[in-house]
């Protein structure tokens, strides 16, 4: 049976999302996207540059290839990220939207109250909000409440690599949410990932611990891989933690 | 350009002077910007692309060009 990822009205093979930011080039954003096995990319929305008015993401990602998930990152307040989300969804033609509202310029935490009113409005005018927030289960509650199609607790500080930071509130998230709790944020190395996963997160969302890497490609597989092997580990069922040992081997049939 | 038949408007934050008449559909050929994987935001209302041609720029308009880019 195939072990999918739905959100809202898609759904999808990798359990692995990644952002387009901050690689050393285009190419090696492509060979790490490639190798990430990913089927959804963010993109940020920008203004064109007046000078250079032929650059543009889509000369060289394949939009028939991944989904593209764009985010209102940089949006300070609620009004600022619904412009964004709608400009975001007249240039790529999709209904998705990773909703950010930063409260903070230092921790880039999220307003979770701004975000909560964008994602009502927007939600009434028929988009599939993918909200980033904090890793507070009552507000993850009320994202879902207002009808978002999943919702994207942070690890830990964007961009910060310091990897599951409360795994207990994630834990409680995961109990009383429905849609899909997806890890955006905060995600450093493989061993991360692995963590989310194995906690029974639907899906990872990251950037920086791949295009921040020494070498992203490299790492964009060694994501794929723990994403997949934390998800195997969650329903293989690990063992009880012990404090005293317990032999592999028997215990019988010992030499004198 | 002749003051009574030329039009302020702000694009991407920067002043232009355009000639009477212009439609967002002339601008944005002037700016050399293809509509594909683009948006437009005219005094904080995104115009459809359909609306391009007929949409034409007044005096202290406020124009937003945008497209997508690397982020996270």
């Amino acid at each position: 049976m195939t072990d999918l990822l739905r959100i809202g009205t898609r759904q999808f093979k990798s359990r692995l999302m990644v952002g387009t930011g901050k690689y050393p080039s285009d190419e090696v954003m492509i060979k790490a996207l490639e190798a990430s096995g990913a089927e959804v990319v963010t993109v940020a929305i920008r203004r064109v540059n007046l000078d250079k008015t032929g650059e543009s993401l889509l000369n060289c990602i394949d939009i028939n290839k991944y989904t593209l998930l764009p985010n209102t990152a940089g949006c300070y307040t609620a009004d600022d990220a619904i412009r964004t989300a709608r400009l975001g969804r007249e240039a790529l033609e999709t209904n998705l939207v990773k909703l950010e509202v930063i409260g903070d310029e230092k921790t880039l935490f999220p307003d979770n109250e701004a975000l909560l009113q964008a994602a009502k409005v927007l939600v009434k005018e028929g988009f599939q909000v993918m909200p980033y927030t904090g890793d507070d289960p009552i507000m993850a509650r009320k994202l879902e409440d207002a009808g978002c199609v999943a919702v994207m607790p942070l690890a830990a500080p964007i961009g910060s690599g310091l990897g599951i930071r409360n795994p207990h509130n994630l834990m409680i998230i995961l109990e009383t949410i429905k849609v899909p709790v997806i890890v955006d944020a905060g995600v450093g190395t493989a061993s991360d990932a692995a963590v989310a996963m194995e906690l029974g997160c639907d899906g990872i969302l990251m950037n920086t611990g791949i295009a921040g890497a020494k070498d992203p490609v490299k790492m964009a597989l060694a994501m794929k891989l723990a994403v997949e092997s934390g998800r195997l580990a969650r329903f293989a069922g690990r063992i009880p933690k012990k404090l005293y040992a317990n032999a592999s081997s028997p215990i019988t049939g010992l030499i004198d | 350009m002749d003051k009574m038949t030329a039009v302020n408007v702000k694009v991407n934050g920067y002043d232009k002077i355009l000639p009477q008449g212009v439609t967002l559909e002339a601008l944005l050929e002037l700016l050399g910007i293809k509509t594909q994987g683009i948006a437009v935001e005219l005094n904080h209302k995104v115009v459809p692309k359909s609306a391009f041609p007929a949409t034409i720029m007044r005096d202290k308009d406020a124009v937003e060009i945008i497209r997508m880019t690397g982020g996270g």
